[in-house]
């Protein structure tokens, strides 16, 4: 009895909890990274209960019945139709009950990571074969992203030849580039780091070797290169013309 | 159905023509298998390419002998990318596909219904020959010069704008695909007329309803894929704009495409793996399966159901819009429901059983856990949000693999053990079998933990080269090695198939005394025809019965 009101509260609480988390306004901004390490620990328990249940009984039942009797057959009394329904249903209820459960986690962790903090700094990025290019607020271009720790950071990100994706790992988000689309991640550096960002979508020959580095600096370091790249790219950039990433405005 | 009872005798001695021209189900069966080894073989030298050239950081040099480019004319990524390609492309459509509804689905099926053979047996022997035709058309990849090297997927722009012969893949999916349409037409009418007299739905085998349901998957979804690939070779030879959005073109609508058939597609292989090991199961435990109805309706229609609604769960980090990625969130989810209904089926019927172990029943048991790996490694792959990180990793590989790469591929070689007193009239359970059983368990696991393990640490998917990622090398050694493993334990159950064929020990028309047709009425292995006299079952006959 009390399973069964623990799964009713489970069903309603997975049902009502989605589009609650959905519509709620956050004015703490959840960092989307450890927000993404907490749910793997917890969906990690998950398995391995379910796991547990199913390998410890097969496990047992396969030691428990084994004969070396080639004459011998098995014992089991044919269902009622009470029991088969319970055996179907009973069983689907709480599959259920836990995927439901998993989607309402799943769904309010994909609200921190779609939701863009308007205090965000929004770069622009250009997937090319094979590399990456970053332009910053100012206009200025690199092939590294270097971002100020503490500010939420939203990349508008396409490509110009074929399918590429962006692949923070150690902030544990990804999202496709492609041409004729715009598409975005973002993330927070809470902490100076230095890191790499990879191209997980196959893209061809180079893409084992298509990555740029992201590196989380200081507010103030993160300023005084920005005005540094400013500098040089009124001398090294002129005459390049519009690019994509440009047109992106 | 008189025409197919008036086969010739069973022939004297061994005539090549009239294997090649064979419109015997069995022997049609047999030929698939051929097929589809030769295939897990060339695909399985191309794994061990990988693994190499993965084994340590920079190039192995080696790369380009496995993709027959004895001059090295292509770099090292370029060989390995084909080598990826030609893996997944062989080892999904010309293995797992026609091994388990080619092989298994043709000697078994009419067999198990009563069946003298199946309803069109010309149109199953022009199936053979479609997925032959498939196979030569795949190993051309090695004599080509501009080798195909766009991954089994072939994703567009890049398949499109890659020098590399795209066409190559698309007729190959359109011979295997033709194949598999033919064949779902075959055995859907096969099993919907051809049942014994007296044998209703509820009494067939679960070998048969998963053959069912896993040919209507594939006349829905196939033409789906042939669509898609098909619009790839406009835009690539004839320069249309489907997927090209400069001009008008969708960048994504191939892969909506593509997954709308590739997911429903692991179900083709899943469902008939999963129809094995409950055949299995039940004969050596000695039990009828476990709530047969809710395994029925509610597990294998169930998947039916959903299989097509949840194809974005390969497209989680592809841009699509936000609301969709968790509908289909959801859905993919939902697929626990009837799984675990035959999962739950196939661990009950052990239940109070009289379990005995043969080789078959080992590779079962390993498929029992195996199933738990891969499907609980698939529920953070099923939520979006998880996947954000998860997805394009080598976890993504590893989970499916444990469901592809082993357990479905476990189900298939525990099927040739069990039936092979059925088709040769020996036994295959040789010490040598043994020995190939451990070496292919070990040696799996050696490969895939490894790669979970950096999955989850970021290790992305299709690189031949890492050297970003210096702390992952050991875990690739390790993997490297597990494959070497696997490749022993697969030529040694390949060699004992081929020594019991010919000098295993003579068994009984029934030595693991099951009550399924094919055992309990036809002789070993089965003449023209298969059944000496007509079969007829009662009302209360199932393949199962053993308490009566």
């Amino acid at each position: 009895m009390r399973l069964r009101h623990g799964l009713a509260a489970w069903l309603i609480g997975a049902l009502v909890a989605g589009p609650a988390l959905a519509a709620e306004e956050r004015s703490v901004i959840i960092n989307p990274t450890t927000a993404w390490n907490h749910a793997w620990n917890e969906i990690l328990i998950d398995l391995f209960v379910i796991g547990g249940v199913f390998g410890l009984i097969g496990a047992w039942f396969l030691v428990k019945y084994r004969t070396t009797d080639e004459n011998a057959v098995g014992a089991a009394e044919p269902l009622n139709l009470e029991k088969a329904l319970a055996w179907a249903l009973v069983p689907a209820a709480i599959f259920m009950a836990d995927d439901f459960l998993l989607s309402a986690k799943g769904w309010s962790l994909w609200n921190i990571q779609r939701s863009v903090p308007p205090n965000a700094l929004e770069i622009k990025v250009l997937a090319t074969r094979w590399n990456f290019e970053f332009e910053y607020p100012n206009g200025a271009k690199d092939i590294d992203l270097i971002v100020p720790v503490g500010q939420p950071v939203v990349l508008r990100m396409t490509a110009n030849d074929v399918i590429h994706s962006f692949g923070l790992n150690e902030y544990r988000l990804k999202e496709d580039i492609m041409p004729g689309r715009i598409t975005h991640l973002w993330f927070l550096p809470d902490k100076p780091l230095e890191s790499k960002v990879v191209c997980v979508e196959f893209c061809g020959h180079g893409h084992s070797e298509m990555n740029s580095s992201v590196k989380a600096v200081p507010k103030a370091d993160y300023d005084a290169w920005l005005a540094s790249k400013t500098k040089k790219r009124t001398s090294l950039l002129e005459g390049r013309g519009a690019t994509p990433a440009v047109a992106l405005n | 159905m008189t025409a197919i009872t008036d086969h010739a005798p069973a022939p004297a001695g061994f005539r090549i023509s009239e294997w090649i021209f064979t419109t015997d189900h069995k022997r049609i069966g047999i030929l698939y298998l051929i097929g589809s080894l030769a295939a897990l073989t060339v695909a399985g030298v191309m794994a061990l390419g990988i693994r190499i050239e993965q084994g340590a950081i920079g190039e192995s040099g080696l790369m380009n002998y496995f993709v027959l480019d004895f001059g090295k004319n292509l770099t090292t990524a370029t060989a390995y990318n084909t080598a990826l390609y030609f893996h997944g492309a062989a080892m999904i459509l010309a293995f797992l596909i026609p091994g388990l509804t080619g092989f298994a689905a043709n000697y078994l099926v009419p067999l198990m219904l009563g069946a003298p053979d199946v309803a069109f047996p010309r149109i199953n022997a022009l199936s053979l020959w479609l997925f032959w035709a498939g196979i030569v058309v795949a190993l051309l990849t090695f004599v080509v010069p501009d080798k195909p090297d766009i991954m089994w997927t072939g994703y567009p722009p890049y398949s499109i704008v890659t020098d590399a012969n795209t066409a190559l893949y698309v007729f190959t999916v359109h011979l295997i695909g033709f194949s598999s349409i033919l064949g779902a037409v075959n055995f859907l009418v096969t099993i919907i007329y051809m049942r014994a007299p007296g044998m209703g739905w509820n009494q067939m085998n679960m070998f048969v309803w998963t053959t069912f349901a896993a040919f209507m998957i594939q006349i829905v979804f196939v033409p789906v894929l042939a669509a898609a690939v098909t619009l790839l070779l406009f835009d690539k030879y004839l320069n249309t704009g489907f997927f090209d959005p400069s001009r008008g073109g969708d960048v994504l609508l191939y892969q909506n495409l593509f997954w709308f058939y590739s997911h429903p597609a692991v179900y083709v292989i899943f469902l008939p793996a999963m129809g094995l090991l409950y055949e299995i199961v039940a004969t050596q435990a000695k039990n009828p399966i476990f709530n047969y109805k809710a395994a029925v309706y509610g597990g294998i229609v169930g998947i039916l159901v959903i299989t097509g609604e949840v194809w974005v769960h390969h497209l989680y980090i592809a841009g699509m819009p936000d609301w969709l990625r968790i509908g289909m969130m959801v859905t993919t989810l939902l697929i626990s429901v009837p799984v675990g209904l035959m999962v739950i089926s196939l661990w009950g019927t052990l239940y109070k059983g009289a379990i005995t172990y043969n080789v078959a029943m080992r590779y079962v048991v390993v498929c029992m856990f195996l199933i738990l790996v891969g499907g609980l490694t698939g529920i953070p792959l099923a939520i979006t949000s998880m996947t954000v990180h998860l997805s394009e990793t080598s976890f993504v590989h590893a989970h499916f693999h444990f469901i592809m790469g082993m357990m479905a591929t476990y189900a298939l070689f525990a099927a040739v053990y069990f039936w092979f007193p059925k088709i040769t009239g020996r036994s295959a359970d040789s010490r040598l079998a043994k020995a190939a059983f451990w070496c292919n368990l070990a040696g799996t696991q050696v490969t895939f933990w490894p790669l979970f393990m950096i999955g989850v640490r970021g290790m992305p998917r299709r690189y031949w080269n890492y050297d970003m990622y210096p702390q992952f090398e050991p875990y690739h050694q390790v993997a490297t090695l597990g494959a070497f493993i696997t490749a022993v334990g697969i030529a040694l159950m390949i060699v004992g198939w081929i020594v019991s064929a010919m000098r295993g020990p003579k068994v009984g028309p029934n030595p693991w005394k099951s009550r399924s047709l094919e055992w309990t009425h036809a002789e070993s292995p089965p003449g023209p025809g298969n059944f000496p006299k007509p079969v007829t079952v009662s009302q209360t006959w199932t393949p199962y019965d053993y308490h009566v």
